[in-house]
């Protein structure tokens, strides 16, 4: 109660002062804020006002649209994407469409197909006891988990030689395989987290009421834990997409992806900046899309497991 | 686990149907003929491919389906054998089967290509190398720049950590647009490094025209190519890096942020610390276990550093900025020696394990990864 007594009596002056620092505490936050947005989102407004560029407006520096320089569908016009060229046929785009169908199939086949097995292994993990020769739970889900140290480069060259003789070479299925095995450990450690947040007697009332383990897993727990399905696969989908040094070395023409394509075009000297605008515009715009509606989603597989 | 045992100890659980001797046997020999039969397929195929027997498949591919089907064997003879057991194992033994198939067998096989001398794209094939390949690695001095490099990398998460970690304070305190920021500073994590390779690397950074370069000279730098000395290169290379991944740290912190207790912060208020104090002598030890472990998974994600670096400066200058992946790729496609090259791999992987062995268990005490939680 003593220490109170100073404060009343300065409190005019200690209210002024409190307010001060409060307003120039306030001006510090908003102004880092803006700073780090300003950032995070300045190349993407760059990449996007920049396909619509010529070359003058290139070379001069100019950054606003309508007031720097005019807007042109220039570089759309390019991959055959602008009002006036979509209904014509354009080889580009078509080479476009069939690069970002690959990638489509292949990201969201992947994303599937580790969800599958990982839900199914996490589920497991999170509720019955293994034994496989010396390992128990804990060194199971650890040998999972430890699939994800292994840089891509160490498995690209096997896999190189693997899917010659198995002739998986430059195939949709082959790229599958590579990207879910390098998202499954990520699969079951968010969804072992969300199994374990699950209470267990759910699963114990629904053996008594009769259902068999499957039963239970498929009729009562899955659709409990899809919120962290969804987490999972969302957070796979976008690794899978961004993919490149897989799909650089094991594919060549017919399941090359969307990164690959932009990796070739970045590396031929004396592209048209407003063309490459585009096709990097056109290559991150789902994803763009992905994070801004799903970004909750993301979130929560982000910090699974990381947070208790 | 102990959520786990409780249903394993099985108070409640039905009672596990009859599996008759007739059952047991039944899978067992399911099991073994299958495996027989896979063993049998891969001998002929070996002597086919050896020319000893004109009996064989034109690609291993139909090996492939063999050990899927053996896996559908070996998973119908353990439900008939085992019963209750065998469901529960059927969880789990898919993702097993793929990752043995998958990671296990292709890493072994990859020590096995580390010793052979084997140009791809010539026409004698592999030839046996012994450890010539482990001596070449050590004369490599490109190699060992690379593994320097790696350790500047691998060093500049602490400044990736520190921002994210400056961000994720802000986007905890209270503030208006909330949701706003947190999208806007989640984004970059989304974009494919290899566009944000051309978007920053190749056209924000351009020498000439680049709005970077622009403002670079506005402030009175009169040459900036930001990728013409080794330094700058490999920061400016890093900085492509951290701004892809700081969303991700970021994440992590505000995560563990939101869950601190509240009443220990506001019993330091009340005890007149500073909000400078409160945060180092409160905030940030407790929260130690999510620093760490966001460090952890950071750390590992950066040592397969290779997409940016690949596309914006192959390697260059000299080397500068060439991570052991890039640097692999490289010798890889100039050389198509996947001998060679899966040898320098191995022993990055063997290094890496070493590595992360030694930071798990000195960081053992604060850490929630790896399931020992």
């Amino acid at each position: 109660m003593v220490s109170y007594a100073p404060a009343i009596r300065n409190m005019d002056q200690g209210r002024r002062a409190v307010a001060a620092r409060f307003v120039a505490s306030r001006v510090l936050i908003y102004g880092a804020l803006l700073l780090w947005a300003f950032i995070c989102l300045f190349p993407i407004y760059w990449t996007i006002t920049t396909s619509f560029k010529s070359a003058v407006d290139v070379t001069q520096g100019h950054l606003v649209p309508w007031v720097d320089f005019q807007p042109d569908w220039k570089g759309w016009r390019s991959l055959g994407l602008s009002p006036d060229t979509i209904f014509q046929t354009s080889t580009v785009r078509s080479e476009f469409l069939a690069r970002f169908e690959n990638s489509v199939i292949n990201s969201v086949g992947a994303a599937l197909l580790a969800l599958v097995l990982g839900s199914l292994a996490a589920y497991g993990l999170s509720r019955f006891r293994y034994k496989f020769g010396f390992m128990r739970n804990d060194d199971i889900l650890f040998f999972f988990i430890s699939q994800l140290i292994l840089p891509p480069v160490v498995l690209a060259l096997p896999f190189l030689v693997l899917y010659k003789a198995l002739a998986l070479l430059d195939t949709d299925i082959g790229l599958i395989l590579i990207y879910t095995l390098s998202v499954l450990p990520i699969v079951i450690w968010i969804m072992r987290d969300q199994f374990d947040s699950i209470p267990v007697e759910l699963d114990e009332a629904a053996l008594v009421d009769g259902l068999s383990v499957w039963g239970v897993f498929m009729r009562i727990i899955v659709p409990l834990a899809l919120p962290g399905m969804v987490a999972a696969f969302i957070l796979s989908l976008v690794l899978c997409w961004n993919e490149y040094f897989f799909a650089a070395l094991l594919t060549g023409t017919d399941a090359k992806t969307l990164p690959v394509m932009v990796a070739s075009q970045t590396g031929s000297q004396g592209i048209n900046w407003w063309s490459m605008a585009a096709l990097s515009a056109a290559a991150i715009a789902p994803l763009a899309i992905i994070g801004v509606l799903l970004e909750r989603y993301i979130i929560k597989g982000l910090t699974a497991g990381a947070v208790k | 686990m102990s959520t786990a045992a409780a249903l394993n100890d099985g108070r409640h659980q039905p009672p596990a149907y009859v599996v008759t001797a007739g059952r047991v046997n039944a899978g067992r020999w399911l099991i073994v003929l299958a495996t027989i039969a896979l063993l049998a397929l891969i001998m002929v195929q070996v002597l086919y491919v050896n020319g000893r027997t004109t009996l064989g498949f034109e690609t291993w591919r139909p090996l492939l389906y063999a050990y899927i089907a053996w896996a559908a064997a070996l998973s119908g003879g353990l439900l008939l054998s085992r019963g209750e057991a065998g469901e529960r194992a059927m969880f789990v033994l898919p993702a097993v089967l793929f990752t043995v198939a998958v990671v296990i067998f292709p890493t072994l096989f990859g020590f096995y290509i580390a010793s052979l001398d084997w140009n791809l794209s010539a026409f004698d094939g592999p030839k046996f190398a012994g450890l010539a390949n482990l001596f070449e690695l050590f004369a490599d001095g490109s190699y060992w720049n690379a593994l320097l490099n790696m350790v500047f990398y691998v060093l500049a998460v602490g400044a990736e950590y520190a921002i994210a970690f400056g961000l994720a304070l802000l986007l905890n305190a209270e503030i208006r647009a909330r949701k706003f920021f947190r999208v806007a500073f989640l984004l970059p994590f989304m974009l494919s490094p290899v566009a944000v390779s051309w978007m920053i690397g190749k056209s924000l950074l351009e020498y000439r025209f680049g709005p970077a370069a622009t403002l670079a000279r506005m402030l009175g730098w009169e040459n900036p190519a930001f990728f013409a000395s080794p330094w700058l290169a490999r920061i400016s290379i890093e900085m492509m890096d951290a701004w892809v991944s700081i969303p991700f740290i970021m994440i992590l912190l505000l995560a563990g942020l939101q869950a601190l207790p509240r009443e220990v912060l506001e019993a330091a208020k009340v005890d007149g610390a500073s909000s400078w104090q409160s945060f180092w002598r409160v905030t940030f030890p407790l929260m130690a276990p999510v620093s760490i472990t966001a460090l952890l998974i950071r750390i590992i994600f950066k040592l397969k550093l290779a997409d940016i670096v690949i596309n914006v400066t192959s390697g260059g200058p000299g080397g500068a900025t060439d991570t052991v992946s890039s640097y692999i790729y490289r010798v890889y496609r100039d050389r198509s020696n996947v001998g060679y090259g899966t040898a320098l791999a191995m022993f990055y992987l063997i290094l890496i394990i070493i590595f992360l062995t030694v930071l798990l268990k000195a960081t053992s005490r604060w850490r929630r990864v790896g399931g020992k939680a």
